[in-house]
């Protein structure tokens, strides 16, 4: 049992409560999935770390006096969100955080101005779907990114023109398996984005209505701020649960089998565990975000959650299935559906 | 891994007469932990009495000495450097002399959040005068790691609050010239061009830019950074990016020299999708890029391209159809 007297949990007694521990925290108390260890998690007490955690620019601090990036946003929201005390006060300005941290390249920032990167990537869009707002983000653009960082490795790379790694599987291969589940709205965006009755000209330097801003929505895209009108009404910690929903009807958007060929062949350590690549150590965050990657990867084609796929979707012997995880949060998807039923009605 | 005092020649704290007025606390496992991580000796004592200053609050000079005997151990160790500020705070300690140390610690661990954070902490505090050393001291670190993230954002955190502009735009021309492919010198380049208070932002900048981008494109068409970072002057603005014939020239050239080139093809799709009217010429480039063995003709540009891409881009085979199955009505 670990120490949340504070509200939250640290890496280890005595040290102060963080938001990635207290992430790895909650996920594993819930895959242990007892009425024990679901009960020993003092919901008040985490959401008062949380808002502590908060920051006025909307997003938050891994801890006190702490850095804030969109990890942090990640964390605290989805231990919001899957505890059930998911909050206005810890959404406002988020929204706009996360959007500000998009970049001219379509992925998602650490913070805003830096490099697109995977791990971010999955951690902001993540974020906005679970507090309602994913339709602020350019998904096309991200999506068109996201897709491209699937190498001739097979694997994926966390950035543009570096090398693939494990452990972006989940980190990309997520945010894809996540990006399937809304495409009627990435549809919608493309739709709008078109622009009627401009003629090419050698001479147009003039620029029709740029705005500056850094979000840079274009004109005709949908509006920022704007959420999702079917959800009105609905608790706002619902929604990770509802939007989960039903994989449209096309398949995944990136090589299913060849990103298990990466995992099964390249990260896989016969003596056990997954690493980044051959010549790398493995250890447990890769064995972790590889294994995630793989069950995202052989669920790509069913339609609905947890659906057991066909024996041509999974790579090898069908044994090599694995339990279906919830992209949003990581856990094991009947553990999920076991926690969400214990705490929404607290 | 190194530590701050060489493991044979340490003295256990409990040897040292300056400590001996401190009742070192153990680790509180609980009852029954289930496993128990087996530290060295010296570690657990160095936490042991790092617990007891830190639960007495004690804010003293020996107390810093001992963060960083602690942090020499576990750079990791974020509780540490949370008390580490809060004690040099309380001394009004020398911050020249915490950022030689951190200097040295941070060559170290270049990739340590904790390090970078109170670099941050400890740049704010001594303000615009170290601008200019932060810019060195993270150049030295990219020197070494052209794409080290926290180096990055560091830096940009630098320009933001404390300034030092003037040379970055030639600063990322020097990376790019040595290395073309860092991603992480063309994000900062946009960075420069957008946000810096110097130049003219985006709008007045995108001209040159448009020009050194289409020299980088042409030099390395498989080169994927250029052709982000070409859409990218012209975001928000996509009415502008389909007027503008330098973007479409682009695409038709490199189409006509190499073979069906993933990046024009990806841009003249999207410029399609946006609107763009195509010339015959570049119909006709695209027409000859078909496989022939193909039987699916379409009259609609943007499908075929998609189909072209099915196969010449086959990773991303299932994100082409998806893209042909979802082409905006008005181009279809």
């Amino acid at each position: 049992m670990r120490n949340d007297k504070n509200g939250g949990y640290g890496g280890g007694p005595g040290q102060m409560p963080h938001l990635a521990t207290t992430y790895a925290a909650v996920n594993t108390l819930i895959t242990l999935g007892s009425e024990m260890s679901l009960s020993s998690i003092h919901r008040e007490n985490m959401l008062k770390f949380l808002l502590q955690m908060k920051d006025s620019s909307g997003a938050f601090r891994m801890h006190n006096g702490g850095e804030i990036d969109v990890r942090a946003c990640y964390t605290a929201i989805s231990v919001a969100s899957i505890l059930n005390v998911l909050d206005d006060e810890l959404v406002t300005d988020l929204g706009n955080y996360i959007l500000s941290c998009q970049t001219y390249e379509g992925g998602i920032a650490g913070e805003p101005g830096s490099e697109a990167h995977g791990g971010y990537t999955f951690c902001g869009l993540a974020t906005m779907i679970l507090i309602n707002e994913v339709d602020k983000l350019d998904l096309p653009s991200l999506v068109d990114w996201v897709a491209s960082r699937q190498g001739v490795e097979c694997g994926f790379q966390g950035r543009v023109n570096k090398l693939v790694d494990g452990c972006y599987s989940f980190w990309q291969g997520g945010v894809l398996a996540l990006a399937q589940r809304l495409l009627p709205i990435v549809h919608k965006q493309l739709e709008s984005s078109f622009i009627s009755g401009v003629q090419a000209s050698a001479e147009c330097k003039k620029s029709c209505n740029f705005t500056a801003g850094e979000t840079g929505q274009d004109e005709n895209l949908c509006r920022a701020g704007t959420s999702h009108p079917d959800n009105e009404g609905e608790k706002l910690s619902d929604f990770g649960f509802s939007s989960i929903g039903r994989q449209t009807e096309c398949g995944p958007l990136f090589h299913s089998i060849a990103l298990q060929q990466y995992i099964l062949l390249c990260s896989q350590v016969l003596e056990g565990g997954f690493r980044d690549k051959p010549g790398k150590q493995r250890d447990f965050y890769h064995s972790c975000y590889c294994l995630s990657g793989l069950s995202v990867s052989q669920y790509s084609w069913s339609k609905d959650d947890g659906e057991p796929p066909l024996t041509s979707a999974v790579l090898g012997p069908y044994t090599n299935l694995l339990e279906p995880v919830h992209p949003l949060y990581n856990v094991v998807l009947h553990k999920y559906y076991k926690s969400h039923e214990f705490f929404s009605t607290l | 891994m190194p530590s701050s005092v060489d493991e044979v020649d340490r003295i256990p704290l409990s040897a040292r007469p300056e400590w001996s007025d401190v009742r070192p606390v153990p680790q509180d496992d609980g009852p029954n932990p289930v496993a128990p991580i087996a530290y060295r000796d010296d570690f657990r004592e160095t936490m042991d009495y790092f617990r007891a200053v830190y639960l007495a609050d004690e804010r003293s000079r020996r107390a810093v000495d001992l963060t960083t005997e602690a942090i020499g151990m576990n750079p990791g160790n974020y509780t540490v450097w949370h008390f580490r500020r809060v004690v040099l705070e309380s001394l009004n300690a020398d911050l020249h002399e915490e950022r030689d140390f951190l200097d040295r610690m941070t060559m170290r661990n270049a990739k340590n959040y904790q390090i970078w954070h109170h670099r941050r902490w400890l740049a704010e505090k001594l303000g615009p005068e170290v601008a200019n050393k932060e810019l060195e001291f993270t150049k030295s670190i990219l020197d070494l790691d052209a794409k080290n993230y926290h180096a990055w954002s560091h830096r940009q955190w630098v320009l933001q609050s404390l300034g030092g502009w003037e040379n970055e735009l030639d600063y990322c021309c020097m990376l790019l010239e040595d290395d073309i492919f860092n991603n992480s010198a063309w994000n900062q380049r946009y960075f420069v061009i957008t946000r810096s208070p110097l130049l003219g932002g985006l709008q007045a900048m995108r001209d040159s830019e448009v020009g050194y981008t289409t020299e980088a494109i042409l030099a390395n068409p498989p080169n994927e950074s250029p052709w982000r970072y070409l859409r990218g002057l012209y975001k928000g603005n996509a009415s502008q990016l389909i007027s503008d014939n330098r973007v479409s020239e682009l695409c038709l050239k490199v189409l006509k020299t190499s073979n069906s080139c993933r990046f024009a093809l990806g841009l003249l799709l999207d410029l399609l999708c946006y609107g763009f009217q195509p010339s015959e010429e570049l119909r006709a480039v695209v027409e000859a890029l078909r496989n022939s063995e193909q039987d699916t003709v379409s009259s609609n540009l943007a499908a075929t391209v998609c189909l072209i891409l099915e196969i010449t881009d086959p990773m991303r085979s299932n994100y082409w159809a998806w893209r042909r199955n979802n082409l905006p009505s008005q181009v279809r």
